[in-house]
């Protein structure tokens, strides 16, 4: 499996910048710890964050560990510190969620919930598309596709060429 | 890891004895965790912990959980309509959405879910009236999608127990039954298949078996040794049967279990487990797992630790060795399938009043239809018949031959008491013998009770009878000696290949 090269998509949207990059500074706002958000779920008038809205800190960067765990995972490519500063400024846009009051309130993970699931009867009405499928193969051995031996796992951080080995 | 890929390749026993010969002052001979001429029974059928190991100091308690894989028994796919069929032209059975091509959506199959909630119910289980699809990553060639919908969160069955019963000591005599808790039971997508190809260092993938149903079953860790893992499974195979929701022949990978083992002493925790892989028949789970137990007895007892790994189990040499591809802990990255809304069950009183029928799935109305299970059967069988428990057992394990016992019942005057010794004695063994099955039996149910009348009439004698059976089922020692008995009530006067004619034309009528 090569790598998918996430990293341009991360950066896009930033233009050049001057190495190395300086790290984010927290803004003026601290931080709480427990953050106990007015109750305001349900308010219109609550504004959706604005493009220079300063974004609350990140409790913690994110560390070596999660980048090399990520990287191994996804195969994600952060490649530069450019790629390292999108994620962190990811997170910290979705931390605004706990903004939120959630207590008492059941999680939603599909807006089709409330659709009924539709039950297929039990017949054969596929398949034997064998020449079709194969077509998109590169190769392929008497109508088997043909795959690598094994997962080759992305070498251990201290092998690999990757600018997170200098951050160690 | 260098030192478990030497062990695979010089062979399990001679790291054993190596291990041993490190500790000084260690008692006992030979080589192997399994000396020569021991049963290697890690446990006794009471469930009491292992005795003193080597150091014959404190007892080790093993602990084993089973995961096991039963592919549904239906014509098409768990989401696509590709056909499920074993051995057929590779990725000839295989949809688009199977290929996971863009563009295509899972939809579920009916039949699947009623296969999941007749072996829930049959478990014992709670079914949920709500369960829930989720999405399970990891890289592999034969998943082509990237995940497998699975059940994670929410599966659509709970709870249950599995009751199977194990001879004590080895003798049919004495039977004990044992329970085993059904932690719970989940709908999942089966993967393709990848045949490794060494030679040009390359997989090939056939993708037939994509997307095949499947139900995990999960058991919680409530056994101790191999002896009890192999009937449980045994058991859990002829629920399957019975119900039809899986054939689950374990040599066509209908059915795959996978171990978890782990060894700690009494009254402290639970050791560090490894997990057991590509276990391929019933007599192998019970190897592998007495292996695994062994293995990590003595690994601990000379000061070694368990890792935390995924092991596959080697029938040839009989032991366990790490599995390469499962290097390092595995992140799933589970998340809610987003394409398949909760799947909503109904029973009697919540039926819905005007959906369409095909379109609901009635828990009651598929209760009601169960057939008997096997320890329902088993209990009716010695009711019935008189017979003993441990008869009834082996009935209902070779298939087919409890239809055969009742019929010769049915065609004969003798007790069934009576019948069952011949059945199981005489009939099996042969059968055993000549590895055939009760279908492929030369004596046929009526020609059995036929010659069971006779005996009863008093008209032939008990080893006449054994004998014209032995005959009859082809066997060409008795035949002769048939002949050589003419011979001798003849005085000498006939023609031994016309009386071998005679005879056999006799015998195939």
């Amino acid at each position: 499996m090569r790598a998918v090269l996430l990293g341009p998509w991360l950066r896009a949207g930033t233009g050049p910048r001057p190495h190395p990059a300086t790290p984010h500074r927290a803004p003026h706002r601290a931080l709480r710890a427990a953050p106990t958000a007015p109750n305001t779920a349900c308010d219109s008038q609550q504004r959706l964050p604005a493009a220079g809205r300063d974004l609350p800190a990140l409790k913690q960067k994110v560390s070596v560990e999660v980048l090399d765990h990520l990287e191994q995972l996804a195969l994600v490519d952060f490649r530069d510190s450019e790629g390292v500063e999108r994620l962190q400024k990811a997170i910290q846009f979705a931390d605004q969620l706990h903004e939120v009051n959630t207590d008492g309130v059941e999680p939603m993970d599909s807006v089709l919930e409330d659709r009924c699931l539709y039950l297929r009867e039990d017949d054969v009405t596929e398949g034997n598309c064998t020449k079709e499928l194969l077509e998109n193969a590169r190769e392929k051995v008497e109508e088997y596709f043909v795959a690598p031996p094994g997962n080759i796992p992305l070498p251990k951080l201290e092998e690999r060429e990757t600018f997170l080995q200098g951050s160690k | 890891m260098a030192a478990a890929v030497a062990m695979a390749a010089r062979g399990c026993g001679g790291v054993w004895r190596r291990a041993r010969q490190r500790g000084a002052g260690q008692p006992g001979p030979g080589p192997g965790p399994f000396p020569r001429g021991q049963r290697a029974v890690a446990c006794n059928a009471r469930g009491g912990a292992v005795p003193a190991g080597k150091s014959g100091l404190v007892p080790w308690v093993p602990v084993v959980g089973l995961e096991i894989h039963a592919q549904i028994s239906s014509n098409s796919k768990l989401f696509s309509g590709s056909q499920v069929q074993f051995a057929a032209p590779p990725n000839s059975l295989v949809s688009f959405f199977d290929a996971s091509l863009p563009g295509t959506l899972p939809v579920l199959n009916r039949r699947c879910v009623e296969a999941a909630v007749m072996t829930g119910l049959a478990l014992n289980c709670s079914i949920n009236k709500k369960s829930l699809f989720d999405r399970k990553h990891y890289f592999y060639a034969d998943l082509p999608a990237g995940y497998q919908i699975t059940q994670q969160r929410v599966p659509i069955a709970v709870n249950g127990s599995l009751s199977y019963s194990l001879c004590i000591d080895n003798k049919m005599s004495q039977m004990v039954t044992k329970t085993v808790r059904i932690k719970q039971i989940q709908l999942e997508q089966d993967s393709g298949k990848s045949l490794h190809d060494d030679t040009r260092s390359q997989t090939l993938v056939d993708l037939n078996r994509a997307g095949v149903g499947l139900m995990e079953v999960v058991m919680e860790p409530d056994m101790c040794c191999g002896e009890e893992a192999a009937a449980a499974v045994r058991e859990l195979q002829l629920i399957l049967q019975t119900l039809g929701s899986s054939q689950a022949v374990m040599a066509e990978g209908q059915l795959r279990v996978d171990a978890n083992v782990s060894v700690h002493h009494p009254g402290e925790p639970y050791g560090v487990r490894t997990e057991v892989k590509n276990i391929n028949s019933i007599r192998f789970l019970a190897k592998a797992i007495d292996y695994e137990i062994q293995r990590q007895i003595e690994e601990l007892e000379n000061g070694g630790t368990i890792l935390n790994e995924t092991r596959a189990f080697d029938s040839k040499l009989g032991c366990t060795v790490p599995m390469r591809d499962k290097e390092g802990k595995q992140d799933y990255r589970f998340m809610p399938e987003p394409n398949l809304p909760p799947l909503i069950l109904y029973d009697a009183k919540s039926l819905p009043a005007n959906m369409n029928h095909q379109q609901v799935i009635n828990i009651d109305w598929i209760h009601e239809r169960l057939p008997d299970l096997p320890s329902v059967k088993r209990k009716k069988l010695v009711e019935q018949y008189g017979i003993l428990p441990e008869h009834s057992f082996t009935l209902l394990n070779e298939d087919g031959l409890a239809e055969f016992f009742e019929s010769v019942v049915k065609q004969t005057q003798m007790k069934p008491k009576k019948v069952i010794g011949w059945i199981l004695k005489d009939l099996l063994s042969y059968l055993k013998q000549h590895s055939l099955t009760v279908k492929e039996s030369p004596v046929s149910s009526f020609l059995l009770a036929d010659l069971l009348n006779l005996l009863e009439k008093k008209e032939i004698s008990s080893p006449a009878a054994k004998q014209v059976m032995a005959i009859k089922a082809g066997n060409q020692k008795v035949l002769n000696k048939l002949i050589g008995l003419v011979q001798k009530k003849t005085e000498g006067r006939s023609n031994p290949v016309l009386v071998k004619q005679l005879l056999e034309k006799k015998l195939s009528e």
